[in-house]
């Protein structure tokens, strides 16, 4: 499971996370709503070690191992994946060269062996077309010229090559379109199972809808101020954050 | 117009002539160096996989006439070797290479250290006919602590085709300088470079292109990455002379400092005198995208694998550029084994 305790990270010198704490049980999905400038963004980046997102204290724990002590490239090998609100442009470098050198990567960390060209090719079809992904797309340098919508599409297809146990989904709704979002939701929905977790960071609702949460939080002023069913949700969704805002400040 | 000559030392340039401003040679070179003796080596060098003949200049020596004439389409390339293997000295070469008209030619040119410490100074004339094509790739690997210097002077005909391609490591100082008259009409250029430079290393890259008959082309793309405390240099110009109506001129530079030291002096110049052209050129000088770099370790990259994939994906444009595909492929994988 994921254990986050008491954690507080800065950026700049500005503390943005105060205290967080959070648990995420093996199997389950939690969103993390919250109003903009909550900290939610921070959270994602802070877990996967972005540079600049500095832990000034707590704790952050998956399975048992201290994330905070490893960099991103070992965090992700232990399993930890961020789908990115804003996905990069990676330009030179074809997303199906991206893609494998990721996943050989973290198998030689893990000391697996690494998947051969023809055996990933195959797991590549199956995946993009379970996406309605066109294949000639992952030959272009990843996400270079990309709409929205195909960029989170990619990150939904690394997500299912990759295979990581903890997924953390930033905004994953944003700049979707209904079709898009379903799909995407789909293909997420697809990757839930009893030795995941998943971690929803999202504004609204409407996400929630197609992804359906174990348990929703309320991220403000860098703590989380409430939890409780997936019927918060549609609380929030109907008052707003204006109540936890108080208490936040 | 200053040409080296080593025996000369008068006409060693310094830092003060224009052209020289960021390759002060005066400075690490102020006296004739000892000559260099009389050497062979085995066949070989980096081409000798994709076959054709070897013309080999060991220490500035060749065996026979230094010129090398193709008259018609020549199929195979001719792989053309300048090998240092004296520590502490010096050598000088002038070849002839002609191209006749309606003839093609694929130059595979290797400059190799193989000692510290030596001048080396190569001299290429090269003429292509009327519509009669040259590709030259030039691939110099010079020892870290070596004076390397080559000039190219280029005549085109009328229709005629030059694609070059320069890749360079860099030296104490290391200079490849092109020189492209485009008299005829017509004549189309491609004058592409490359370096990749770590620890004191220099290189600079020199190129004058200029366009006097009409409807001539010229696409310039150099690009370079320097490390620790190494610099790079990239002087292009292009001048559209008087009456060069027609000309098509495209200059683009683009470089990635991975170093709080390094350093990258650019000047681009497009000097126009005719009316009707078309000219752009582009430089930049930056470092890599930590953001990018951040979303590949998130995947998994460890980071200097991630560093090592951006920075072969922003140089590899160049190399895909080279027409030749052996030579495509032998300075993709040379380049890649570098990263």
């Amino acid at each position: 499971m994921l254990s986050i305790s008491n954690l507080h990270v800065t950026v700049g010198d500005k503390p943005i996370l105060k205290g967080l704490t959070l648990d995420v049980p093996a199997g389950e999905v939690h969103a993390v709503m919250g109003p903009n400038g909550a900290g939610k963004s921070t959270l994602g980046y802070a877990l996967t070690g972005r540079p600049g997102y500095e832990a000034t204290q707590g704790a952050a724990f998956w399975r048992g191992e201290d994330l905070l002590a490893l960099d991103p490239a070992e965090r992700a090998a232990r399993g930890v994946f961020l789908s990115f609100q804003y996905p990069m442009e990676i330009p030179g470098v074809p997303a199906l060269t991206f893609i494998r050198t990721a996943l050989n990567a973290q198998k030689r960390a893990r000391g697996e062996e690494e998947v051969s060209a023809p055996a990933f090719l195959k797991q590549v079809r199956a995946a993009a077309t379970a996406l309605k992904m066109d294949f000639d797309m992952l030959k272009r340098p990843l996400n270079v010229g990309f709409s929205g919508g195909e960029k989170k599409r990619m990150e939904i297809l690394q997500m299912a090559l990759l295979e990581p146990s903890l997924l953390i989904l930033d905004e994953t709704d944003s700049g979707l379109d209904i079709d898009a979002l379903r799909i995407v939701s789909e293909g997420v929905n697809a990757l839930r199972s009893t030795e995941r977790s998943m971690l929803v960071i999202t504004h609204y609702q409407r996400l929630l809808d197609y992804i359906k949460p174990d348990r929703v939080h309320v991220l403000a002023g860098g703590r989380i101020v409430a939890s409780g069913g997936p019927e918060l949700a549609l609380e929030l969704e109907a008052e707003g954050y204006d109540k936890f805002l108080p208490a936040a400040a | 117009m200053t040409l080296v000559d080593l025996r000369d030392p008068s006409s060693f340039p310094t830092r003060r002539v224009e052209a020289w401003k960021y390759t002060d040679l005066r400075r690490w070179l102020r006296e004739t160096p000892p000559t260099s003796g009389e050497a062979s080596v085995e066949p070989g060098g980096p081409f000798a996989a994709l076959g054709g003949e070897e013309r080999a200049f060991v220490n500035g020596r060749c065996e026979g006439v230094p010129r090398i004439v193709a008259e018609g389409v020549v199929d195979a390339p001719m792989r053309l070797r300048f090998v240092s293997t004296e520590a502490g000295a010096g050598h000088q070469a002038t070849v002839q290479v002609e191209v006749a008209a309606d003839g093609a030619l694929t130059l595979l040119e290797s400059h190799e250290g193989r000692a510290a410490d030596y001048v080396s100074n190569i001299a290429l004339n090269i003429s292509v006919g009327d519509g009669a094509r040259l590709t030259r790739i030039v691939l110099a690997d010079d020892a870290e602590d070596a004076i390397a210097l080559s000039r190219a002077d280029v005549r085109l005909g009328a229709g005629a085709t030059y694609n070059q391609t320069l890749i360079a490591t860099g030296a104490k100082l290391q200079r490849l300088e092109t020189r492209v008259a485009h008299p005829g009409q017509g004549a189309s250029v491609r004058m592409d470079g490359l370096y990749l430079l770590a620890d004191a290393r220099h290189a600079d890259l020199t190129s004058v292109v200029s366009h006097q008959g009409r409807d001539g082309v010229t696409s310039q793309l150099a690009k370079g990455v320097v490390r620790d405390t190494a610099r790079g240099v990239f002087q292009g110009k292009i001048v559209v002379e008087r009456g060069a109506d027609g000309t098509d001129a495209r200059m683009g530079h683009h470089a990635l400092i991975l170093s709080e030291r390094g350093e990258v002096d650019a000047k681009p110049e497009l000097v126009i005198y005719a009316d009707e052209v078309s000219c752009a050129h582009g430089n930049t000088v930056g470092a890599l995208d930590e953001r990018a770099l951040f979303y590949m370790q998130q995947r998994g990259i460890p980071a200097d694998e991630a560093r090592a994939l951006l920075t072969q994906a922003f140089l590899i444009e160049v190399v895909d550029r080279i027409d030749h595909e052996g030579a495509r492929e032998a300075v993709r994988e040379w380049l890649t084994a570098r990263l």
